[in-house]
């Protein structure tokens, strides 16, 4: 049978993009230690609901550690205390009666927040749609065994491939840098035979858009340990290697193989 | 009148082919002059919106998340099928057609499932060219595996993340076409309405999930690609913010929703832990190919699973089921579940689940095997009941998954309202009464790439020239001071109960009699139960907070409001089909083995309900099944 707790909680309430943030105090009672992190933070809303309280915003949906929507600051770290776990994943149990949990947003200047915990990761977007793709409009592909792919080569994009997209890595940066992320995409498809046509433009897009918005790296490796999916430093390792080979690499040569 | 099906003349292997020639063409040069609203970016929605915007059209794609890549389709593992005969195993697109129609217990359209099976190949072809990252053998080549008790080897897969990636492949290409400007892509906006002149669908509105801003779009179509109905039962294996809302209020506005009561019940899910919990969650049904399914034959059983002897333990589906024993069909493995927890056998805290145990293929296989094939789901369960399956049996209990009705659709993915479409989950066209595995994907993909963007060209074709309705005219005006006065209303009740309150009310009442097994009694009861609860919806609801900002309680509020009418339907249709088929089972109507038993006399169509008002009920349109090529047989799995 579980146990319960009682804790205490300092969330960030922010009204809107522009207006002043505060931490409020409340008291989660009665938490099953069975529950989620985020069903504890439902607990709370329907009590502040029942006391006339508005609630508080907080970005969830699959809830099963894949949609990447989710995603706070725990007592300062990104999704938590627990590696390679996505703040819906996280469990109560983990947790202490009587503890007290200090919940934040997502805290970087390319995330503004819209409404407590809630920010706008829309920046992720634009460095996909700078060159996070392949051009292979629909009907164009040949018969998909023509292109046999070692499997370790194909192992190694879906290691890269698996990132959610939540923006942890961000947050956890001292520099708020979002190399994790982009290099976890820039690897999956450059990796890949049928990313080859595309890979140095590709790299050289996506590298120069997030340099747009985001900080810069330092090698502190934080997001990794933050990452949900455990995303590899090594990503980002190959993706500055094919950026710099961008800037020198004759691109009219490259059917040469 | 339910408008023509369009179903093409001609032998079933010819049909798409005679059909995409006979369909008006746009010519390429005037595809730029159309637009095109593409509501919904998940599987169906992207997909569509890509192609369409290749195509030349001028593409609005529209998505209540923050993100495309949020959609729920990113949360499917298993796998998607397609008739590759890769394996050599005796696969082809008959034997997938066949499959699906039999698998759907012959309530489903011929020629839309031998389509689907027919462009499921394509679908491959095109993934592997976007760099979906499938599972490969050694040599190079895609992998495959069996799924759902499948005969042969048809399903490709990317881990225990299918969906994930088939979803980034779509969401890709879309991203191409908006970087290319050929896709004007609108995040957090919810559409709302469905607007309509003269009878013909001529755009949407929204609002924006972060200003609250209401806002008109038209366009020379309407594309509905929002994904299915699941959330009505409050606990499903869907994201939380799935819901009915952009296809209801399109239902509402003239378009006939099919077939509401087939909805899928998926037997290997995670009991509920606690009363509160909002949302279940799905383990693959890989698991069942190793798992032996058992509860304690004694109600009153206190042991550990592992100390309750052999002779204790009935195994229910081996022993009723002895051909297929563990890998019978999702609603047969459902329905026996529910019946042991309903008669107090269920295990675990809250006796609400059957053991799914691994104890016998660690003992055949060695720990390394199984832990190699199921280490993800595996870690999964105890992530989430802090149990190891390697320890001690997982616990696992039906829930909701999949959503077979929906709007109807004709051949060319055309609803009722002439120039509304609707792909993926949203439509009701490809499974009839049941889903087999790793066909959700498949038909999103279909829908989405390979049939809506020739079959758009049909309607467009006539419209050469014309402007898309003016956002001034009244018919926006109108929609959109409905919509300002649903939110205001929503806003202004002032009563004492969340939506979330009233949305497992609802739940409740869906699961016990419009669930797994109904009956007529239940559904009357649930019609009239609905209805009050519907009431105290209107008169107690509490909504806190403005409109001018993130409110999810307003937004919640507005779905539930419509999961209660859609609701009702799912009742009504219920109790109209006094058959049992697929996944509708109706308890008067069984063999004597207790199996689902059809009526093929009189059920044999699908029921395609049109919206009149408030306080009248829906009228049922039969669209009669015609098959040429299959002759139904009962469902026998002993
Ligand atoms: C846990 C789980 C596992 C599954 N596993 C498999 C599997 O292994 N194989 C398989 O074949 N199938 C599987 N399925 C089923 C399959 O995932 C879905 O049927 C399919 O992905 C639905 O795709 P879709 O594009 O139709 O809708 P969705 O992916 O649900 O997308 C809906 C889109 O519509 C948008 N939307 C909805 N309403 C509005 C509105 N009012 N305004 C604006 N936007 C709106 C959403 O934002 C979203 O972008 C699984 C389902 C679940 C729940
Ligand atoms: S790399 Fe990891 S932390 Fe960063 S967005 Fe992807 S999954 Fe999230
Ligand atoms: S809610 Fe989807 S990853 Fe957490």
């Amino acid at each position: 049978m579980s146990t319960t707790l009682n804790l205490t909680l300092q969330v960030w309430r922010q009204d809107g993009p522009d207006a002043a943030g505060r931490f409020e105090t409340y008291q989660a009672n009665n938490i099953p230690d069975d529950a989620s992190f985020l069903e504890m933070l439902d607990v709370v809303n329907e009590d502040l609901i029942e006391n006339g309280k508005v609630p508080i915003e907080f970005p969830h949906d699959c809830r099963e550690g894949i949609c990447g929507t989710c995603g706070v600051m725990i007592n300062g770290r990104a999704h938590g205390q627990e590696k390679g776990t996505a703040t819906c994943q996280l469990h109560m149990r983990k947790f202490n009666d009587g503890d007290t949990i200090a919940i934040e947003p997502w805290r970087a200047a390319a995330f503004p927040v819209v409404r407590d915990l809630v920010v706008d990761r829309s920046p992720m977007d634009a460095i996909i749609q700078a060159g996070g793709y392949i051009t292979a409009p629909t009907g164009t592909g040949g018969d998909a065994n023509d292109t046999p792919i070692p499997k370790e080569a194909a192992d190694s994009a879906m290691d890269a491939a698996a990132c959610i997209g939540c923006g942890a890595c961000v947050a956890a940066c001292p520099n708020s840098a979002a190399q994790l992320f982009t290099s976890a995409k820039v690897w999956h498809l450059n990796s890949l035979p049928q990313g080859q046509p595309e890979r140095y433009k590709r790299a050289e897009a996506m590298v120069e858009t997030m340099e747009q918005f985001f900080g810069s790296c330092t090698n502190h490796g934080e997001c990794s340990e933050a990452c949900p999916k455990e995303i590899s430093l090594d990503f980002i390792a190959y993706m500055n290697r094919d950026y710099i080979k961008s800037k020198r690499f004759n691109r009219k040569l490259a059917g040469q193989g | 009148m339910l408008p023509d099906s369009k179903i093409p003349e001609g032998p079933l292997a010819d049909k798409w082919d005679n059909h995409k020639f006979d369909i008006k063409l746009v010519n390429p040069a005037n595809k730029r002059k159309f637009k095109v609203i593409v509501v919904g970016t998940g599987l169906a929605g992207s997909s569509a919106a890509a192609t369409l915007a290749e195509l030349g059209y001028e593409v609005d794609a529209f998505t209540f998340h923050d993100s495309p890549r949020r959609a729920h389709s990113i949360a499917a593992q298993g796998g998607i099928n397609a008739a590759k005969n890769y394996r050599n195993d005796g696969d082809s697109v008959f034997r997938l057609f066949y499959d699906t129609i039999k698998g759907g217990d012959y309530r489903g359209r011929e020629a839309n499932t031998y389509r689907l099976a027919q462009v499921s190949v394509d679908i491959i072809d095109q993934m592997a060219a976007q760099g979906v990252p499938f599972a490969r053998e050694y040599g190079g080549l895609l992998a495959n595996r069996s799924f759902g008790g499948a005969q042969v080897s048809r399903t490709f897969y990317a881990r225990g993340q299918t969906g994930q990636q088939l979803l980034l492949g779509a969401y890709q290409q879309m991203m191409a076409q908006v970087d290319a400007g050929k896709v004007t892509l609108h995040t957090r906006q919810e559409m709302l309405d469905l607007v309509t002149k003269d009878g013909e669908a001529c755009g949407i509105v929204t609002r924006d999930l972060t200003t609250g801003e209401i806002k008109s779009h038209s366009a020379h179509a309407v594309v509905l690609a929002t994904g299915g109905y699941g959330n009505v039962f409050y606990l499903s294996t869907n994201a939380m913010t799935c819901n009915v809302t952009a296809a209801w209020r399109a239902h509402r506005k003239g378009a006939y929703f099919a077939n509401p009561c087939y909805t899928q019940i998926h037997p290997t899910c995670i009991p509920a832990a606690d009363e509160f919990q909002s949302k279940l969650t799905l383990m693959s049904e890989s698991l069942r190919n190793d798992g032996r399914i058992w509860v304690p034959r004694s109600p009153d059983e206190q042991r550990r699973a592992r100390d309750i002897p052999e002779a204790e333990r009935y195994y229910f589906l081996e022993e009723k089921y002895p051909a297929f024993g563990n890998l019978v069909p999702r609603d047969v493995a459902s329905r026996n579940a529910k019946t042991v927890v309903d008669q107090g056998q269920g295990v675990g805290p809250l006796k609400n689940g059957v053991y799914l145990d691994f104890a016998a293929a660690i003992e055949r296989d060695g720990l390394d095997k199984v832990w190699e094939r199921y280490s993800n789901l595996f870690e999964m369960y105890e992530r989430i009941t802090g149990e190891d399956p390697r320890e001690t049996p997982m616990r696992i209990y039906p829930a909701t998954h999949y959503t077979m009705g929906g709007l109807w659709v004709d051949y060319n993915l055309m609803t009722s309202v002439p120039g509304l479409y609707a792909c993926g989950e949203a439509n009701f066209s490809d499974h009839g009464a049941n889903r087999l595995g790793a066909s959700a994907l498949m038909q999103g993909l279909a829908d989405g790439y390979f049939v809506l963007p020739y079959t758009i060209g049909d309607s467009l074709a006539g419209k050469l020239g014309t402007d898309p309705v003016s956002t001034d005219d009244e018919v926006f005006q109108a929609a959109e001071a409905d919509v300002r006065g649903r939110i205001q209303k929503f806003l202004s009740i002032g009563g004492t109960k969340s939506p979330d309150y009233f949305h497992r009310e609802l739940g409740k009442l869906v699961w016990n009699y419009i669930g797994m097994e109904r009956d007529q009694n239940g559904l009357e009861k649930a019609i009239s139960e609905i209805r009050a609860l519907r009431d105290e919806f209107w008169k107690d609801l509490r909504v806190l907070g403005n409109t001018d900002t993130i409110n999810s309680s307003l937004e919640k509020a507005g779905r539930v409001a419509d999961f209660f009418e859609l609701g009702e339907l799912m009742a009504r249709d219920a109790l109209d089909r006094e058959e049992s088929c697929g996944g509708h089972f109706r308890s008067e109507s069984q063999t004597e083995e207790g199996e689902a038993l059809r009526d093929d006399d009189n059920f044999q169509h699908v029921s395609a309900w049109e919206w009149h008002d408030m306080d009248t009920p829906q009228t049922k349109h039969a669209e009669e099944l015609i098959f040429e090529e299959v002759t139904p047989s009962q469902r026998s799995y002993k």
